[in-house]
C-alpha cells in the first residue's frame, strides 16, 4: 500500500494497465507532452511511446468517433475528456454509435472503450469547467458510468472500466483529485463495477451519495448526533440495489445527495429504487440535497449551490424528527 | 511531407459520348474487370428499382433510394482491396452486394428486422449509419488503428453533399489528415439533402476545396462515369498504402430520385433538369461504353440482368420467410456484460 492522491491512483492505474495489456492507448488534449492538465497521464508518453499515448487534435467528438474505428481495428481505446463540460460534443458520437455499434452488430463485435473525465465543482474554476453531467451519460443504454471518490477506487474503476468488454465512461470529482490522499494497492488492483460501498456503518440514517457528495456526507455524519450510514454508490450503472436497499432495510430513513442540478439527476433514479423496493422499509419521506435547476454558479459563489455537510445534516435531522 | 495543391477543379471523365468526347480507358482494366464493374451496377440497380417496388407493396418500411448513384458505388468499391474496410451511409445500403452479402441481409435491415445485421469483419464493412456524417471519424479510426498496428488495410467512408456541413465531417477529415490515416473520403455530391440544393448547404466553389483545408488531395469526378470513379478510388488508396494520407474525392452526380420513398420531391426540383439527368444516368452510360468497345452484346447484358433479378427475387422471399425476432432479441445484444435491472421496464 502507498499513499497516493486520486489523481495519481489514475495515472498509476493507466501505468499498469497499459503495461499489461499493449492494445491498450491513451487519446486526448493534451495528455501526452503536458500529461494531462491534471497530470492524470503524466509519464505515458515517454514509457509507451507517441502512439499509445496520442495528443490528438482539440475535437472532442472526433476523439470518440475515432476511438470507435480504432476499437473497430482491435485497440482498447482510454479517451480524456479534459473537462466534463468539453464533453458535450462527444455525447453525439456517445449516444448515436458508442451505447448502440455492439447492439447494432447483433453482438457480433465490442467496443471496449474507455472514456474519463474530471468532474464537479469545488475548485474555483472558470465557467464550464465544473458541471455533473453523470445523469447524460447514465441515460444513455449501452454504455456503463462509475464515480470514484477515493484513490483506491480510483485506481480500482478505472483498471475495472478498461477491462470491461462494454463502453464505459469513468467520472473524476476534480475537488478530490490531489486531497485527501489514500492508501491505494500497489500493482493490479481492480474494483469491479456494480459493487456500491459502505463508506460509514450506521443504524439510524442512510445518507446516499457518489463521487465528490461522499466527502460532504461523511462530514455530515459525524456532525449527526444519530447514527448515520453513508453508501458510496461508486458504480452508476451498473447500480447496486443490494447494498442501497439493504442499508435503507436497516436505517429506514434516506438522504439521497447529488450535486448535480435537481431535476432528472442521478438522484432521482436512487430515490425511486427504494420507493419501488423498499417503500415498506422506509419511516419517513426520502428526501434530497442537490444542486439547483441553475447553471453551475460563477465560482464566487459556488458554495452558494454546492450541497454541503449542514444542508445534509440538515436533511437527515428532519427525515429522522419524521 | 508533400505539397497539397490546390483541389483539382476539372471533373475527370473517362467514358466519352461516342461522338465528339472520345472514350478513355482505364490502366489495369481488363475486359473481365469492366465486365465485374458491370455487374456490380446491374445488382445495384436492380436492387434499388426492386426496393421501391417492394416498399409499395408493403414489403420493406421507408428506403433510402440510390438510383444513380451505382456508378460512385461500384466504382469505388472494385477498387478496394478485399481487405479494407467500408463504412457506408444510408445511401449506401446495399454496398455489402458488392462483398458478397446475401440481398436478405440488407432487405432485412429495411424490414427492421435484426436478421438485418451483420459481423462487420465478415464483409470489412460496417454498419449502415443513419446519422449524417458521424461515421466519417469511425473510417478515420478504423484506418488510423490499421496503421498503427501495421496491418494494410485502408478505409473509405461515404457521404454526401450535406454532410460536409457537419462538424463529424470536419473532425473525422481532420484527424485523417493529423495522423495520415489511410482513407478515402468519397462525398457523394448530388447536389441535394433531402429538399436542400447545394448553394444552401455551401458558398464553397467545390467540395474537393475543402481538402485543402485539411492538407489533403481533393478530387473532383463525374460520379456518373464508373470508370472515373474507379480511377479516381485506386489512386487515393495507391496514396493511402504508400503512407501518404486521406484523400477527399467529390463524385458529382445528381439526385433524380426522391431522398426516400417517404420523399415528394415535386415540391422543390426541377422536373426537366431530372428529366434531363435521367436520360444521361450512369448504367446507361457505362453500358453503351461497353457496347462501344466491343464487351457487352445483348445477350450477356440480359444475362446479367436476369441473374440480379434472380438474387433479388430469391433475397425477398428469404427475407419474407425469416420467422419474426424473438422478444428476447430486445436485450440480447446492448451489453456483452449487461447490468442487472435491464429487463424492468
Amino acid at each position: 500500500m502507498a499513499e497516493r492522491t486520486l489523481v495519481e491512483a489514475v495515472n498509476e492505474a493507466l501505468h499498469v494497465e497499459m503495461e499489461r495489456d499493449a492494445m491498450i492507448m491513451v487519446m486526448g488534449e493534451d495528455v501526452g507532452r503536458a500529461g494531462g492538465v491534471f497530470r492524470a497521464t503524466a509519464g505515458l508518453r515517454d514509457r509507451f511511446g507517441v502512439d499509445r499515448c496520442v495528443d490528438t487534435p482539440l475535437a472532442e467528438a472526433g476523439i470518440l468517433g475515432t476511438a470507435i474505428g480504432l476499437a473497430m481495428a482491435g485497440w482498447r481505446p482510454v479517451c480524456e475528456m479534459q473537462y466534463e463540460s468539453f464533453s458535450y460534443p462527444c455525447l453525439d458520437q456517445l449516444i448515436t454509435h458508442v451505447g448502440r455499434y455492439r447492439w447494432r452488430t447483433g453482438g457480433a463485435m465490442q467496443f471496449p472503450l474507455t472514456i474519463r473525465m474530471p468532474t464537479g465543482g469545488g475548485v474555483r474554476a472558470p465557467e464550464l469547467h465544473e458541471d455533473s453531467p453523470e445523469a447524460y451519460y447514465v441515460h444513455t443504454p449501452g454504455v456503463k458510468v462509475a464515480i470514484p471518490s477515493t484513490p483506491a477506487d480510483a485506481k480500482g474503476l478505472l483498471a475495472a472500466a478498461i477491462r470491461d468488454p462494454d463502453p464505459v465512461v469513468l467520472m473524476e470529482p476534480k475537488v478530490l483529485y490531489r486531497s485527501p490522499r489514500g492508501e491505494v494497492p500497489e500493482g493490479e488492483h481492480v474494483v469491479p463495477l456494480g459493487k456500491a460501498r459502505i463508506a460509514r456503518e450506521g443504524t439510524d440514517v442512510t445518507l446516499i451519495a457518489y463521487g465528490g457528495m461522499v466527502p460532504v456526507c461523511l462530514e455530515a455524519a459525524e456532525q449527526l448526533e444519530a447514527s448515520a450510514e453513508v453508501v458510496d454508490i461508486r458504480s452508476l450503472k451498473p447500480l447496486d440495489e443490494d447494498t442501497i436497499l439493504a442499508s435503507v432495510g436497516k436505517t429506514g430513513r434516506v438522504v439521497v445527495v447529488q450535486e448535480a442540478p435537481r431535476v432528472a439527476g442521478f438522484g432521482a433514479e436512487i430515490v425511486a429504487v427504494i420507493a419501488e423496493k423498499a417503500i415498506l422499509d422506509l419511516q419517513g419521506p426520502i428526501l434530497r440535497v442537490t444542486g439547483y435547476d441553475v447553471p453551475f454558479p460563477y465560482w464566487s459563489v459556488e458554495h452558494e449551490y454546492l450541497p454541503t455537510p449542514a444542508r445534509v445534516a440538515e436533511a437527515a435531522e428532519k427525515v429522522l424528527a419524521y | 511531407m508533400a505539397r497539397v495543391l490546390p483541389a483539382e477543379h476539372d471533373v475527370r471523365r473517362i467514358i466519352g459520348d461516342g461522338d465528339l468526347v472520345a472514350d478513355g480507358e482505364v490502366d489495369g482494366l481488363d475486359e473481365a474487370a469492366l465486365l465485374d464493374l458491370y455487374r456490380a451496377m446491374i445488382l445495384l440497380r436492380t436492387y434499388d428499382e426492386r426496393s421501391v417496388v417492394y416498399h409499395r407493396q408493403g414489403r420493406i418500411g421507408t428506403y433510402a433510394i440510390f438510383w444513380g448513384h451505382e456508378a460512385i458505388q461500384a466504382g469505388s468499391a472494385l477498387a478496394l482491396a478485399d481487405e479494407d474496410w467500408i463504412f457506408p451511409s444510408y445511401r449506401e445500403s446495399a454496398i455489402g452486394l458488392l462483398r458478397g452479402m446475401p440481398p436478405e441481409t440488407v432487405l432485412a435491415w429495411w424490414r427492421g428486422h435484426p436478421a438485418g445485421w451483420w459481423d462487420p469483419r465478415e464483409f470489412r464493412l460496417a454498419s449502415i449509419t443513419v446519422p449524417i456524417a458521424t461515421h466519417v471519424p469511425h473510417a478515420a479510426g478504423y484506418a488510423w488503428g490499421a496503421k498503427l498496428k501495421g496491418e494494410g488495410a485502408c478505409a473509405i467512408a461515404y457521404f454526401g453533399d450535406g454532410a460536409t456541413s457537419e462538424g463529424a465531417f470536419h473532425e473525422g477529415a481532420n484527424f485523417a489528415a493529423v495522423m495520415r490515416a489511410p482513407v478515402v473520403l468519397l462525398c457523394n455530391n448530388n447536389q441535394w439533402a433531402i429538399s436542400t440544393p447545394l448553394e444552401a448547404q455551401t458558398r464553397a466553389e467545390s467540395l474537393a476545396d475543402k481538402a485543402v483545408g485539411y492538407g489533403m488531395p481533393g478530387v473532383r469526378v463525374d460520379g456518373g462515369d464508373v470508370l472515373a470513379v474507379y480511377e479516381a478510388t485506386a489512386e487515393a488508396l495507391a496514396r493511402a498504402r504508400a503512407g501518404d494520407g486521406p484523400t477527399f474525392i467529390e463524385a458529382l452526380t445528381y439526385r433524380a430520385a426522391p431522398h426516400a420513398t417517404a420523399d415528394d420531391p415535386s415540391a422543390y426540383w426541377d422536373e426537366e433538369r431530372v428529366e434531363e439527368e435521367r436520360r444521361n444516368e450512369c448504367v446507361g452510360r457505362y453500358e453503351s461504353y461497353l457496347r462501344r468497345i466491343g464487351a457487352l452484346g445483348d445477350e450477356l447484358a440480359a444475362e446479367i440482368r436476369a441473374d440480379a433479378l434472380a438474387r433479388m427475387k430469391a433475397g425477398i422471399a428469404a427475407a419474407e420467410a425469416l420467422p419474426p425476432p424473438a422478444p428476447e432479441e430486445v436485450f440480447a445484444h446492448a451489453y456483452v456484460d449487461p447490468p442487472p435491472g435491464l429487463r424492468d421496464g
